[in-house]
């Protein structure tokens, strides 16, 4: 966290929009850095974590950081254009100012992660927490066992970053699976849900799995996953949930015992696994 | 503990006297819109001086009996909580310049040094919880740290429970044990005086305490066994993890979901309730906007909404968010029922519900 964090946790910090790339019809990325280069210097993350993205009049949004930890220029936000705060940041244009704050909770055990395989699994729209993961990865590629990114989405036209998911196949020791529920013409994945990617995708004992999307989905992936011997300790997942503070104050955020802002978003399957796709929880 | 002196009634102003005298601003109860509330308290004859009080699920009276005492009574609908997380505090001002500039700045505001004569049991027990919540973490809040620096905590032992009250079955009432000052034991003719900390003791030194007569001290126990066996309400149990979550689809749900206003009014009520949301509001001029906090509800639609999605989209799941949280996740957090026992859900709750017989019922299992 930045500045006096122990005084002002909530503090937000201008920033400036270097960038704005359209991902989608409704993603974009914002390219955000720090005006005060001391602040921008030192602000470290880890992949997985998230910060508060202040519009000015509007709001704040929790949002993942998707940038490379140790690009000290730049701080890459994935945003999907929903909400009064997202839909009003998809507006903003290189050069306008926002406010932030963070970064923010528990990101991915990428530290556990050297040396083994791991397993990527998403579902839905463009999952951001994930690409942090895959970007990281792929700058390290010596550091880490194989890499397998299965990605499920509802209908074959949902599917986003078409050609990273080209690119990313290209690297060694890399398999990307793509299914959708919905087929369309031209569709060059497999129909079905993403556990149907389960059979192709090299899953070994011992590989470390972290998923991203909707809960049913990840609730159904980890019980697929025991069954074909992963332990669940080894599997993590991120959640989304409302979020106002990010301090584990507001209570809005929790999940039984769980703060998601503090004590995740990414949490390993085993401490969610209760309520895991429990409806209301 | 052993009595440090007996303060008769006549002096009780000597009491908030001194507390001005060493820099406090001193709140207590006092009848305000037909409720004891907690508010500045300047003069000691300003004490609900022989109000007594009836409440049960959904209702709260208050009448004047004439009587000599100015604490028997159980807790009006607010204890301490609003005077330390307060409803609505500013977090931060945003001021953008005309090239579009933006500077933050995150003002605390300066409360200055409190003083609260009349705290009961229950809310000692609820400032333990709120001040693991909000100070205990790893980012302490700066607001609520700042109200509760200086605060001094004058306890008085609570003899007169309310027919909603169920302290006893949570452990934290009806005598204050800790977290206090000073504490009260009243008595007709005044009050045997407790110092439970350095500065209580050195506060009681300022007083005109005589001995308290051993008499004096055993009226308060006899009143203290008193209110122990008045409360009729109680919980199954002190931990009721299991007995909640593994009955998430009992019918029970349903049935209180059923009766549910879900207005919210309850966690309002809730010394231990911690919900807030935080919001912008941009001057008129559009050069400045101000971010508050104030408190929220789990019965709101709004509390878990995501992008187009709402997590707790009916009565019956809210409902059994917030008893499921404050009887158990509460545990997993702060390592107890975040349940001190008031009974101020069930009095402030417009179609009476009861925490303690919707806990027992969904406790007992699918029927």
């Amino acid at each position: 966290m930045r500045g006096d964090a122990m005084t002002e946790p909530q503090l937000l910090h201008e920033a400036v929009v270097i960038e704005r790339i359209q991902e989608s019809p409704v993603i974009f990325t914002l390219r955000l850095s720090f005006t005060d280069p001391e602040l921008q210097a030192g602000y470290r993350f880890e992949p997985g974590q998230f910060n508060m993205v202040g519009l000015y009049g509007v709001g704040q949004s929790p949002i993942s950081i998707v940038s490379d930890p140790q690009d000290e220029r730049l701080l890459d936000h994935t945003i999907r254009g929903l909400g009064r705060v997202t839909l009003g940041l998809s507006r903003l244009a290189a050069g306008d100012r926002v406010g932030l704050r963070g970064p923010y909770g528990r990101g991915w055990p990428l530290a556990q992660a050297q040396g083994r395989d791991i397993v990527l699994i998403t579902g839905g729209l463009g999952c951001a927490p994930a690409v942090s993961v895959i970007r990281y990865v792929l700058r390290r590629r010596e550091r880490f066992g194989y890499l397998t990114i299965l990605q499920g989405v509802k209908h074959a036209d949902d599917l986003i970053w078409r050609r990273q998911y080209a690119q990313w196949s290209a690297f060694p020791d890399v398999h990307v699976g793509l299914a959708a529920d919905v087929g369309a013409p031209g569709w060059f994945g497999v129909v079905g849900p993403v556990t149907a990617l389960f059979d192709q995708a090299p899953i070994r004992a011992g590989s470390l799995v972290m998923m991203c999307g909707p809960e049913i989905m990840m609730r159904v992936v980890a019980a697929e996953l025991v069954r074909r011997g992963i332990d669940e300790n080894d599997m993590w997942l991120s959640m989304e949930r409302n979020m106002h503070c990010a301090t584990g104050l507001c209570g809005h955020c929790q999940i039984g015992p769980h703060f998601v802002c503090r004590d995740g978003p990414v949490f390993r399957y085993p401490e969610l696994k209760a309520l895991l796709g429990e409806r209301g929880f | 503990m052993a009595a440090t002196g007996f303060l008769l009634r006549s002096h009780l102003q000597d009491l908030l006297d001194a507390l001005v005298a060493v820099g406090y601003r001193c709140v207590g109860p006092q009848v305000r819109d037909g409720a004891v509330c907690y508010d500045t308290l300047r003069e000691a004859a300003d004490l609900p001086w022989g109000w007594r009080d009836a409440q049960n699920p959904g209702t709260y009276r208050l009448r004047q009996t004439g009587g000599a005492y100015a604490f028997a009574w159980a807790n009006g609908p607010q204890g301490l909580k609003p005077l330390l997380f307060a409803p609505r505090e500013l977090l931060q001002t945003s001021i953008r310049a005309p090239d579009g500039g933006l500077r933050f700045a995150a003002p605390v505001a300066s409360v200055g040094a409190m003083a609260v004569v009349g705290v009961r049991a229950c809310d000692l027990a609820a400032l333990r919880l709120l001040d693991q919540h909000f100070i205990g973490g790893f980012v302490p809040d700066p607001h609520y740290a700042a109200r509760r620096a200086d605060l001094f905590l004058i306890a008085v032992h609570c003899s007169h429970p309310a027919a909603t009250c169920f302290c006893v079955s949570t452990g934290d009432g009806p005598r204050a044990e800790q977290g206090f000052d000073l504490a009260l034991g009243e008595t007709e003719a005044g009050f045997v005086v407790f110092a439970g900390s350095a500065a209580g003791a050195g506060l009681a030194e300022r007083l005109p305490l005589r001995p308290a007569q051993a008499a004096e001290e055993a009226f308060v126990d006899a009143a203290l066994a008193d209110a122990v066996k008045a409360q009729t309400r109680s919980l199954p149990s002190r931990d009721l993890r299991a007995g909640l979550f593994g009955n998430l689809r009992h019918p029970r749900w349903e049935a209180v979901a059923s009766r549910c206003l879900s207005c919210g009014n309850c966690t309002a009520v809730c010394p231990t309730c911690f919900c807030h949301g935080e919001g912008e509001e941009v001057a008129a001029d559009g050069a400045s906007s101000a971010r508050y906090r104030q408190w929220d509800s789990c019965f709101t639609q709004e509390h878990s909404a995501i992008h187009g999605m709402v997590i707790r989209a009916d009565t019956r799941q809210r409902y059994r968010q917030w008893l499921t949280h404050k009887l158990g996740s509460w545990h997993g957090q702060y390592g107890r029922s975040g349940c001190v026992g008031c009974g101020r859900c069930i009095t402030w709750c417009p179609v009476g519900i009861d925490i303690t017989e919707e806990a027992a019922a969904v406790c007992a299992g699918t029927p």
